[in-house]
């Protein structure tokens, strides 16, 4: 599916980020990558998406080599990004955002549908601009339906998506991720700390210091970094019923 | 009417062959068309060229139409409108403006509208503007309005300038009575040598009567935009003015806005900003697969519509 091959990435200042990462992302599978904060996984999430060009390396995707595509062309090949961050914009609607994604007219339950999948209550979201009169977890939640609406998406990309959003919206969430590997047959990587995200992936890889450390099956991966305790055992991991 | 007029009026007031309200049309300076109805009277006004526009208390959910088009070279056109908006009334009021010129000589439209509003009343004006038509000529739109709104009464002034006009000097000012409410909506967008300018003066005058002024452009090519706005709090009231502009290609907005609070508890809030647009929603949208400049387009359009 995607194959990275050899990246390297540094900053203007000549700090290396990215030091000969190389990983493949199976097709229609659901991998994790985690790891230290500062330890490039945002860096390596940007430069699949096209944000960032590698200074060397390579990328493919479906064996065709994406390297040199800019970030437009890589989403119509099927590569879906949500910005850790998300961004806002003084006009533009819900309506636009998911509309823009989907590439078409959706119809008003289409886009509640979506939005459903992160938790809000479509209708009073449709028509609502997204600026800084949303909260920052309302925001975010929009950003990761704005990369579910999109239009034949191969492989999504999300950046840390735990990141803003309560514990009701990230069990949908959580539905959502399962269902977009299980039914809809989507290859998802997500960049993630948290515990119950690691739990529902097929593949695990860390990236510490810019480096690939582990990689691999999750049983054997999250084994390893439990023994390490280096996940986050925060309460998102619990269970609905159990709060 | 001719067809260039036909075509700016489906354009600046939703002409579709004909208007369901009253109405009255100016074509090249003068009319094409009126029809008053029960409840709005529209006269011809004594001594200047221009309108009186009656519109009778109580008169609820009716729309007036009184759109102005120039569309030969060479006409300066100039209008006085008066609109009288009786106790309690409740109307829409749509004054577009289309100017076109494709003969070489310049053409312009100066529309004078004063807006007397009595208590209680309420209204929400409409306004597009665009120039059309090839050729050296230049074409400009300079309005003038004039805003009295007596006790508890509301104006919403949505008005933008779609684009094609070379240059053009908006000057609107108001006094507001007790409890009244003036609302404007303001958008322009230049580009290419184009000029605007843009002078708004409020003075809240009656207690608890309040401003909200919001202006978005956007300045492309070599386009150049003025905004001074000075809303002057003389009682107990609340101003508000944003000024949000966006900057393109070699496109300049100088921003001057000024408060003034002669009262204790006068409440006056200015915001501006302007800057290109921002790196990252251009890259949030190509990442949707839009290519740059559709993302540019797409978030000026949704600028100037917010």
């Amino acid at each position: 599916m995607l194959k990275i091959q050899d990246l390297c990435w540094s900053l203007e200042s000549g700090e290396e980020i990215l030091k000969n990462v190389s990983l493949e992302i199976p097709e229609g599978k659901l991998t994790v990558i985690t790891g230290p904060n500062g330890g490039g996984k945002t860096s390596l999430a940007k430069l699949i998406a096209g944000l960032q060009k590698p200074d060397s390396g390579r990328l493919f995707l479906d064996g065709e080599d994406i390297t040199d595509w800019d970030i437009t062309k890589r989403s119509l090949g099927g590569i879906g990004y949500a910005f850790q961050q998300p961004v806002r914009f003084k006009g533009l609607t819900v309506r636009d955002l998911m509309e823009l994604s989907a590439q078409k007219s959706l119809k008003d339950r289409e886009i509640c549908e979506i939005l459903g999948k992160v938790g809000l209550c479509a209708n009073e979201y449709l028509d609502r601009v997204i600026d800084s009169s949303l909260s920052g977890g309302e925001a975010k939640r929009i950003e990761i339906a704005s990369v579910l609406a999109k239009k034949d998406a191969k492989m999504l990309v999300f950046d840390e998506p735990e990141a803003g959003i309560d514990l009701w919206s990230f069990s949908s969430l959580i539905d959502a991720f399962e269902k977009l590997k299980n039914t809809e047959k989507k290859s998802l990587l997500i960049i993630s700390h948290q515990e119950r995200i690691l739990g529902i992936s097929d593949h695990i890889a860390v990236i510490a210091d810019g480096r690939v450390t582990k990689s691999g099956p999750r049983d054997e991966i999250l084994g390893e970094l439990l023994g390490e305790e280096k996940i986050e055992r925060c309460p998102l991991g619990k269970d609905k019923e159990e709060n | 009417m001719d067809k260039t007029t036909e075509e700016l009026l489906g354009i600046v007031s939703d002409w579709s062959g004909k208007f369901n309200g009253a109405y009255n049309i100016r074509e090249n300076g003068a009319c094409a068309g009126r029809s008053s109805s029960e409840n709005i009277k529209i006269e011809s006004m004594e001594g200047k060229p221009g309108l009186e526009i009656y519109i009778k208390p109580g008169t609820k959910g009716e729309t007036v139409y009184i759109p102005a088009c120039v569309t030969k070279g060479g006409i300066d056109d100039l209008t006085y409108n008066n609109f009288h908006v009786g106790e309690g009334a409740d109307v829409i009021i749509v004054a577009g403006c289309g100017v076109h010129t494709s003969d070489g000589h310049d053409v312009r439209h100066n529309g004078i509208h004063r807006f007397i509003l009595e208590k209680g009343s309420k209204v929400l004006y409409k306004e597009k503007h665009i120039g059309t038509g090839a050729g050296q000529g230049a074409k400009r739109i300079d309005p003038v309005t004039e805003i009295e709104q007596g006790e508890d009464s509301y104006l919403e002034m949505d008005t933008i300038q779609i684009g094609g006009v070379d240059s053009t000097f908006r000057k609107t000012s108001g006094k507001l009575g007790k409890g009244a409410k003036l609302i404007i909506k303001e958008r322009i967008m230049t580009d290419g040598e184009q000029t605007a300018k843009t002078d708004f003066a409020v003075e809240l005058n009656g207690e608890d009567s309040g401003v909200d002024l919001v202006s978005r452009s956007v300045a492309k090519g070599n386009s150049y935009q003025e905004y001074h706005s000075k809303i002057s709090g003389n009682a107990r009231c609340t101003g508000h003015s944003e000024c949000d502009a966006i900057l393109a290609d070699n496109g300049r907005v100088n921003a001057a806005p000024e408060l003034y609070a002669g009262d204790l508890d006068a409440a006056l809030i200015h915001e501006a900003a302007i800057g290109k647009i921002a790196g990252e929603q251009i890259i949030k949208l190509q990442t949707l697969g839009l290519t740059e400049e559709e993302a540019e387009k797409k978030i000026i359009e949704g600028f100037l519509r917010g």
